[in-house]
């Protein structure tokens, strides 16, 4: 059982402060990515979980034991490092046993656990080279053998496909969810790009200016963002936001047009761009540029002069200057409090 | 023009150690194989026959072997220590290099204030009521205690150099190396030896090497606090050359210290050597 508790862990350095009081917790075997913009405190938050990092209050738990005393061995974690850090002196095979070796572990159960993780990273064929003989995406293979040998509860991984160039990427995305699918550990996996959060998480936290502004699923925190910034951050284009104004009980203008919304003092509108359908009364969108994707186009436009963005089908080819009617489909739209920025 | 231009710019220096380094070595090389005009062995036999040159021999290996891994292993912590500081680094590194500033004869005289007869050891323990008279200390009859005074001098006066190249070559190691050892389980210990170390192999190359060659060259130090009683190397060459004015002897014994040195620095090379493929 690798439960993974954070309690109110802040973390100051000098005058900034990086983390304001985590709590966090993360289910057994769960796929956990910690995902913001740089500056967030994701990076610090793992660091404090594998102990590279002491957290100047609150409490880190991993399974029934308090680790944020213990040293990073003494926490049964491994973790695979955003240069990878494959160890440029030893071969290999000895940077995957690295830390077998420092459990004294016997030579057969090390050859054993090594070359099954290196059939697992498909890298068995490089087991005597050196890290200077091989490419980026080999050493990153390394770095993720040899967390794996470790057969830790919890494997903690700081971006670590950001170097990889993007096919690549693709790739080992795909192979890393297939790998620890099949292994018993608990991950968390810090990341800024939306795209892998997506892919690869049972769950997303989004950190933004060191607190974490919703944990869930990542249907759920594509849909129903918790906060504004979640909808401005996920999604690609992000989310639109519209001003709106009241008119009557639960009743917004928004771009000319009324919708029935939540009854409160104020309130933002906002729609996905893919959630948007073109029809004689929807709102009033002004073209500004058009840009053809393939399976849609991207029209990016604004509407009562505020910018917004629509995913179309790339049947309809309109013109710049030209004035769309959008309509949002009713289901997708969510309003925001202008004030706390919180979802209501 | 422009391809001989390179070798053009690097003229004057060529020339120059042609002629001041070159030049007189070749020298020295042929006074050491000639006698009276003739190519003979016979300085080496002259040498190697008189009764000091083994202690002179020995007695420069033996502080070699003294001095150097002591410097070692003070250089290697007073690195990771200044390493692993966060304010007032440069200023510890200057303090530390301050001996270097002092040339060596310097540094064996104030070594020798200290352990003279009227020095200010004996001064303080006087003082102090432990002693009852002014102890000898640097005398033919405890040989060890001028060894000991040489090598404290030594290790005072030159272990910040080794520091200052070992410091460049920990700052050259990034730290994630370190990190990704104490997850994956190493003590404080184990990272050193089994990550600091060996990444470290090249700036320990250069450092022994400087300080080897430095170390078979001992000599004001040594002269200052032990005259004639510790006879090393570079003493005896001093003497055949100035009291004896034996040219040929004095090339064969310089010789002698170029040969260990060339004979060490290749057994560093070999110890050290970092295979291309598994640098930084």
């Amino acid at each position: 059982m690798a439960e993974i508790r954070i309690k109110g862990v802040a973390k100051d350095f000098g005058t900034f402060t990086a983390l304001h009081d985590v709590d966090l917790t993360i289910a057994d075997r769960e796929f956990m990515v910690l995902l913001g913009a740089s500056g967030c405190g994701k990076t610090t938050l793992l660091r404090i979980i594998a102990g590279l990092e002491t957290a100047t209050k609150g409490e880190v738990w991993i399974g029934d034991r308090r680790v944020d005393q213990l040293p990073p061995r003494e926490r049964g974690i491994a973790m695979v490092f955003q240069n990878y850090a494959v160890f440029p002196h030893l071969t290999v095979f000895e940077n995957i046993a690295f830390g077998l070796r420092m459990k004294r572990m016997p030579q057969a159960e090390v050859t054993r656990r090594v070359t099954r993780t290196a059939e697992l990273m498909h890298i068995e064929q490089l087991l005597k080279r050196y890290s200077g003989q091989l490419s980026g995406g080999q050493r990153q293979r390394v770095a993720v053998a040899r967390a794996l040998a470790m057969e830790p509860e919890v494997i903690l991984m700081d971006e670590p496909l950001s170097n990889l160039d993007a096919l690549l990427r693709l790739e080992m995305r795909a192979e890393l969810k297939g790998v620890l699918a099949g292994s018993n550990t608990t991950t968390i996996y810090v990341t800024h790009d939306q795209v892998e959060a997506m892919s690869l998480a049972d769950r997303i936290s989004v950190m933004n200016g060191g607190k974490i502004v919703q944990a869930a699923g990542p249907v759920e925190v594509y849909r129903n963002p918790a906060a504004r910034f979640v909808g401005s951050f996920i999604g690609n284009p992000p989310m639109n936001f519209l001003s709106a104004s009241p008119a009557g009980a639960g009743q917004w203008q928004v771009g000319g047009q009324v919708f029935a919304g939540p009854e409160a003092p104020a309130a933002e509108f906002a729609i996905r761009p893919e959630d948007l359908h073109p029809s004689d009364t929807g709102l009033p969108a002004e073209v500004r540029v058009v840009e053809p994707l393939g399976p849609h186009t991207l029209v990016t436009a604004t509407v009562a002069g505020q910018p917004f963005r629509a995913v179309i089908d790339s049947t309809l080819v309109p013109r710049p200057g030209d004035v769309l009617h959008l309509a949002p489909m009713a289901d997708r739209i969510r309003w925001f409090n202008p004030e706390t920025q919180k979802a209501l | 023009m422009p391809r001989a231009l390179p070798y053009l710019l690097l003229l004057p220096a060529t020339l120059f150690l042609v002629v001041f380094f070159l030049y007189p070595f070749v020298n020295v090389a042929w006074d050491s194989v000639t006698r009276g005009g003739e190519m003979t062995l016979a300085n080496y036999q002259r040498m190697a026959s008189h009764w000091k040159f083994p202690t002179a021999f020995w007695n420069t290996l033996l502080l070699a072997g003294i001095v150097v891994p002591i410097q070692l292993a003070m250089a290697l912590t007073m690195a990771s220590i200044v390493t692993k500081l966060q304010k007032g680094r440069s200023t510890l590194l200057y303090i530390f290099a301050i001996p270097l500033g002092i040339s060596d004869l310097a540094a064996g005289l104030i070594w020798l204030a200290i352990f003279e007869q009227s020095g200010f050891l004996n001064s303080m323990l006087y003082g102090l009521g432990v002693i009852e008279r002014p102890i000898l200390f640097l005398s033919y009859q405890n040989t060890w205690v001028i060894l000991l005074a040489i090598v404290l001098a030594e290790v005072w006066r030159a272990t910040a150099i080794m520091m200052v190249i070992l410091v460049a070559g920990m700052g050259l190691i990034p730290k994630e190396y370190g990190e990704a050892a104490e997850v994956f389980g190493a003590s404080r210990w184990q990272r050193f030896t089994r990550v600091t170390l060996p990444m470290l192999k090249p700036s320990l190359q250069t450092a022994l090497i400087l300080r080897v060659i430095l170390a078979f060259e001992v000599f004001a130090v040594v002269v200052a606090l032990g005259g004639t009683q510790f006879p090393v190397l570079m003493s005896e060459t001093y003497q055949w050359q100035f009291t004896m004015q034996d040219r040929g002897v004095a090339a064969a014994y310089a010789m002698v210290i170029l040969g260990i040195s060339v004979a060490f620095t290749l057994v560093i090379l070999r110890l050290l050597h970092v295979p291309k493929e598994a640098r930084i």
